[in-house]
């Protein structure tokens, strides 16, 4: 049997053996088995002494070649063996992946405080800026400044915490509008302001009155500000706060600081405007008031209502979230029962 | 105020539904509170005459009546009412009606005896009690004579009309009446309306012979008499009856039902007196003199003060002007002679007077907001008149006037130009000076300009903006365009302090507080707990209820109020923070100053127990660590330390920290005082609160970048035995002291009290690691440093390091 015949025997067996290792020692036994020092590979490589110098080297490269294969063989066969170990124990870890997740400790923001940033974000991106003014007012900026003299009959509508005779828990938060108008130059363009706020009645708490509640009024002043524009305003307001299917109407309303005044309904949440229980069968829900600022309001604040004008608007969050969510008693917002808290999980 | 549709309708030639003028007003003049009609709901109610009714034999107080209900055989019913009696036409639900409240009616039996169907009272047909006659408040109510069996009742009881409900706001008081709605409806509808005026027929002799009046005008500008003879009082008749009790009111006697049934048709409010309870001739409108007293009407006994306009006679007050009139001088049984009373009062004085006594009448309503001026005298011949027609009366020579200051129309001025300016609309002239006379204004174009006299019962008419609101709603609000401001850009961004108090509530909502809004206004006792800083308190002047008298000047108290409504409710698990004002005041000032705050209270366990997660109350150190995180997020520039505080009284003592930035007191962190727990009836709670203005004031870190070093750190543990008094503070700021150049950080990773350390010491343990920036450190370096600060710990704080 020539040299050449006993290696490609050997890789016969050799690749047989290989072939029926079953685990990673037998791979092992294998290996030293073939390619160790006193394997038959080394045993063949050591005959070639006796082989012609030019047979030599021609042994010599089919050696190394059976030497690679059987090498390469027992490589992949550990690493298939390898994976097969993995795989098994991957197997052995398996756990049941509808097991309830670990909780974590996660706060929710308050839901009047979501609708609140939700109409900041919407004004602030329409170049309105946020003031936020002192929720102990004096009379004069509460009342007197927004076309309410002492012995108005409108007073009346909304009974007041007074503190002293001219000091008051504010009924609104138009008091900053007030304090913003006195303040602002035109000359650096117009006004266009948002200020939200807690405001305080005099009420007794009920499933529908809460001595205590949210405001966000807004104001612009400019020299062409119109009527249009606030009712374009708030159709853009109500259809980010509840969607663009809901349609906006205006009624005639009072209020002693806007003239004309206006109330603005939005289409039932209930019944989509086809009437129902919720909405007195009208199809509507009033949501807020409005109007163009009275001329007294600019005058008492030095603005010259020949030349200047524009609209304010004022909605309650509140009412909103109320509308928005179905709760039927506002004392929840106050009570802070985390159940109800968790359940208004902010979006966006 | 309740309006008749049918009322309406005899005025202005309407083709629409009640529902659909409802709906009409609301969008154009003022809201609607609803359109009802009577009779919806109501099923088989008929006419039925009494033919006979006998004892029932098994009751001391119930009848057996038979009952002619148009059929051929009368039905047997069983009635209750003390005033049932035959021949009476009576309302009978038949077997198988519907009758108010959705009461269905079937066959029965009373005590044995068959009943078909039940004899109603108003009241059971959906009448407010307050509406019905005195005499069938207790008892059945009684059908007019010619009424036919069998016919459904609701005609005769006016029950089909609709009546619609209007919200009026109080600027509109012309709105408080048919006549004012009418004009409001014909601008509306673009109709002519057609409205009736009374022609008095005077008999007898001269008012003037007969009565003087002395007016103040300051107090009533108009003060109109007349007086009225012979007058027979009598119910009304059935069509002035229906009038009143669709509008709430309930029918008395023709005289009081007429000057009622003009006040609903004019709006102006009217008084019948007694004449001949008067003493003397003269009657005077003045206020009222200290000590002054009066019984009204309904039988209450007020103390009149200079500030309540009366009407006298020679010996005191008869009435309260324009709010209601007194018991002595009133119509009763008995009254032949009625002086009647149109008057205007000053608005102020009615209101506070109303305020006053608790009064809020129909008068006053009216004379608060206004009647109109120009109709006083009408309202007044119109009421004569009728006394004459309905109740006989000799309306005698001529009225008494007191005084007469009706007031000038209002004359304004405005440009078409200003108009679609303000509007945003393309309106021609034709258009707005249409709409203004169709209101029943006077108007003069001159080029652009309109000149708009304002009729004067719309007394709430004064300037061009008014008269912008009139073009507008007539018009109509939905025809105006939809459109954005434009002009001159302006930035919309948040101020700094805005963005900080954003962030604030993110990081804390990101640490796991769910944020609450408590109520700002408190007891007293709540108010002064857990306070920063001295205060007066600031106490409501007319606060509803003790519970939310005083501003508070700490936000925990009112988280341990929302844990104690949690824990009531079996919530044990709550983790709340709040951002809000307190409300700090200096003696001295009468406004508080308002500082913002943020407060925390966590009670139970922050993170909840789970299936792979034991339950893990929370402590001290959970607060704490949350306290350190929002501050970071804060990234106040200066060192955030912490200090015991032994000395707040809701706190606990040894479980209490002040917050610290940079040396500077901002805050508390710690565990409620267990009897403010028990006292709010809560378990353990951990509470911090901190001066948001202050941190939102102090100066922040610049976010630098710091080169992370590429060379390898070494770590050193050390483990020390030391007194108990000695605190992680001391050893950690000497560890940074002395740890050399290169030390990076001190960790503490063990703290140990227990068995195997002696009493009075604890064992602490700390990781430190070293490394240099430049290079790679060698072992005796760090060696050198750390038995440099090993010394140094036995040294200065005696420590043992084992
Ligand atoms: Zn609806």
């Amino acid at each position: 049997m020539s040299l050449k015949d006993k290696l490609s025997e050997l890789r016969q067996r050799g690749l047989a053996d290989i072939k029926e290792s079953s685990d990673l020692k037998d791979v092992n036994q294998v290996r030293v088995q073939l390619l160790g020092k006193k394997g038959p590979i080394t045993e063949v490589l050591r005959g070639m002494r006796d082989l012609d110098a030019e047979e030599r080297p021609k042994v010599g490269a089919f050696a190394n070649e059976i030497r690679d294969d059987l090498a390469n063989a027992l490589a992949k066969r550990k690493e298939e063996l390898e994976k097969a170990v993995l795989n098994a124990q991957l197997a052995k870890e398996t756990i049941d992946v509808t097991l309830p997740g670990t909780p974590v400790a996660k706060g929710e923001p308050h839901v009047i405080q979501q609708i609140v940033d939700q109409i900041e974000d919407l004004f602030l991106g329409m170049g309105y800026q946020v003031l936020s003014g002192p929720e102990v007012e004096e009379d004069k900026y509460n009342f007197e400044m927004m076309n309410l003299p002492k012995n108005h009959p409108a007073r009346d509508m909304q009974d007041t915490f007074y503190i002293t005779k001219e000091i008051l828990m504010r009924t609104q938060t138009s008091p900053m509008q007030a304090r913003t108008l006195e303040k602002h130059d035109f000359s650096k363009g117009p006004l266009k302001m948002i200020s939200p706020g807690v405001v305080y009645r005099r009420d007794t708490d009920d499933p529908t009155h809460s001595h205590q509640f949210h405001q966000v009024e807004g104001l612009v002043i400019d020299k062409h500000v119109t009527m249009a524009d606030l009712k374009g305003t708030l159709q853009v307001l109500a259809h980010e706060l509840f969607g663009d299917k809901f349609d906006v109407r205006l009624r005639p309303s009072y209020f002693p600081f806007t003239e004309p005044s206006v109330e603005a309904d939005i289409t039932c949440f209930n019944c989509g405007g086809k009437g129902c229980k919720v909405c007195k069968n009208t199809g509507w829900i009033e949501v807020l008031g409005a109007g163009m600022v009275h001329p007294n309001v600019l005058k008492m604040a030095g603005v010259d209502p020949d030349v200047y004008g524009g609209f304010a608007f004022g909605v309650g969050p509140d009412r909103f979230a109320m509308l928005k969510y179905g709760v039927d008693d506002i004392r929840n917002f106050y009570l802070n029962d985390v159940r109800f808290l968790t359940q208004f999980t902010k979006k966006g | 105020m309740k309006i008749s549709y049918n009322w309406i309708k005899e005025y202005l030639d309407l083709n629409v539904k009640p529902a659909d003028l409802a709906e009409k007003i609301e969008r154009t003049s003022v809201e609607v509170d609803g359109v009802t009609t009577p009779s919806d709901g109501l099923k088989k109610i008929v006419v039925g005459h009494v033919l006979s009714l006998e004892a029932h034999p098994d009751s001391d107080h119930l009848h057996v009546c038979q009952v002619d209900v148009g059929e051929d055989e009368p039905l047997q019913i069983v009635c209750g009412a003390p005033n049932v009696a035959a021949g009476q036409n009576v309302i009978v639900a038949l077997p198988g009606s519907r009758i108010a409240d959705n009461v269905k009616i079937k066959k029965s039996k009373m005590r044995g005896v068959p009943s078909a169907g039940m004899i109603c009272a108003l009241q059971e047909i959906g009448f407010p009690e307050d509406v019905v006659p005195k005499d069938y408040v207790d008892g059945i109510y009684v059908l007019p004579e010619d009424a036919t069996p069998g016919d459904a009742v609701y005609d005769y009881l006016g029950m089909n009309d609709s009546l619609i409900d209007l919200d009026v706001t109080p600027n509109r008081g012309d709105m408080l009446s048919l006549y004012g709605t009418l004009h409001d409806l014909a601008a509306i509808y673009d109709k002519p309306v057609k409205l009736d005026h009374p022609e008095v027929k005077e008999d007898g002799t001269a008012i003037a012979d007969q009565l003087a009046v002395h007016v103040d005008d300051a107090l009533s500008p108009q003060y109109r008499m007349r007086l009225v003879k012979n007058v027979k009082l009598a119910p009304s008749p059935m069509w002035l009856q229906i009038r009143l009790w669709n509008a709430g009111m309930r029918p008395i006697n023709n005289v009081v039902d007429i000057t009622n049934y003009i006040m609903l048709k004019y709006g102006q409010p009217l008084h019948a007196f007694d004449y001949d309870k008067f003493n003397g001739e003269d009657v005077y409108v003045r206020t009222a003199k200290a000590g002054e007293k009066l019984t009204t009407l309904d039988e209450n006994d007020h103390d009149l003060d200079e500030n309540d306009i009366v009407i006298a006679d020679q010996k005191g007050p008869i009435a309260l002007a324009g709010v209601m009139g007194g018991l002595d001088a009133s119509i009763q049984d008995g009254t032949t002679t009625v002086a009647i009373e149109s008057a205007v009062f000053e608005h102020d004085h009615i209101r506070k007077a109303a305020q006053r006594h608790n009064l809020h009448t129909d008068a006053s309503q009216r004379f608060e907001r206004g009647v109109n001026q120009a109709g006083v005298q009408e309202a007044l011949d119109a009421a004569a008149q009728m006394m004459n027609e309905l109740a006989d009366g000799e309306v005698q020579k001529g009225s008494v006037v007191g005084s007469s200051n009706i007031p000038d129309s209002a004359v304004i001025d405005i440009t078409l130009t200003h108009v679609n300016a303000i509007l945003g609309t393309e309106l021609t002239m034709d258009q707005v000076s249409h709409i203004l006379e169709s209101l029943g204004f006077e108007v003069a174009v001159n080029d652009d300009t309109l000149t708009v006299t304002v009729a004067v019962r719309r007394n709430d008419i004064h300037i061009p903006a008014d008269l912008l609101e009139e073009i507008a709603r007539i018009y109509g609000y939905d025809q105006l365009p939809a459109t954005l401001p434009t002009g001159r850009m302006t930035m919309g961004t948040l101020t700094m302090k805005q963005r900080l108090m954003r962030a604030t509530r993110h990081s804390l909502e990101g640490l796991g507080l769910n944020q609450a809004i408590s109520y700002a206004l408190t007891t007293e006792e709540k108010a002064k707990m857990f306070m920063m800083q001295d205060s007066e308190t600031t106490n409501l002047a007319w606060p509803m209820s003790v519970d939310h008298a005083v501003l508070r000047m700490n936000v925990v108290s009112g988280l341990l109020d929302d844990i104690a409504y949690n824990s009531a409710r079996k919530v044990k698990d709550v983790a709340l923070y709040e951002q809000g004002r307190v409300f700090y005041r200096e003696d001295g000032n009468d406004r508080p100053s308002e500082e913002e705050h943020i407060a925390g209270a966590i009670t139970g366990t922050l993170m909840p127990e789970a299936w792979n997660q034991p339950a893990q109350p929370v402590d001290f150190f959970q607060m704490k660590g949350i306290v350190a995180a929002y501050l970071k997020d804060m990234v106040v520039n200066g060192d955030v330390t912490y200090e015991p505080n032994a000395d707040m009284p809701e706190m606990h003592p040894g479980r209490t920290a002040d917050v610290l930035v940079h040396g500077h007191r901002i805050g508390f962190l710690g565990q409620i005082h267990p009897l403010i727990a028990k006292q709010f009836k809560i378990g353990a709670t951990y509470v911090f609160e901190l001066n948001l203005q202050a941190i939102i004031d102090m100066p922040k870190q610049e976010n630098q970048y710091d080169v992370i070093s590429r060379y390898p750190a070494i770590t050193r543990d050390i483990a020390m035995l030391v007194d108990d008094d000695v605190t992680n503070d001391q050893v950690v700021a000497l560890i940074e002291r002395r740890g050399g150049a290169f030390l990076q950080s001190v960790k503490l990773f063990d703290v140990y009290d227990g068995v195997k350390v002696p009493k009075g010491k604890k064992s602490l343990a700390y990781t430190l690691t070293y490394q240099d920036k430049h290079e790679t450190l060698v072992d005796d370096a760090v060696t050198q440093a750390f038995d440099k600060v090993s010394k140094r710990l036995e040294d200065d704080l005696g420590a043992q390091i084992r």
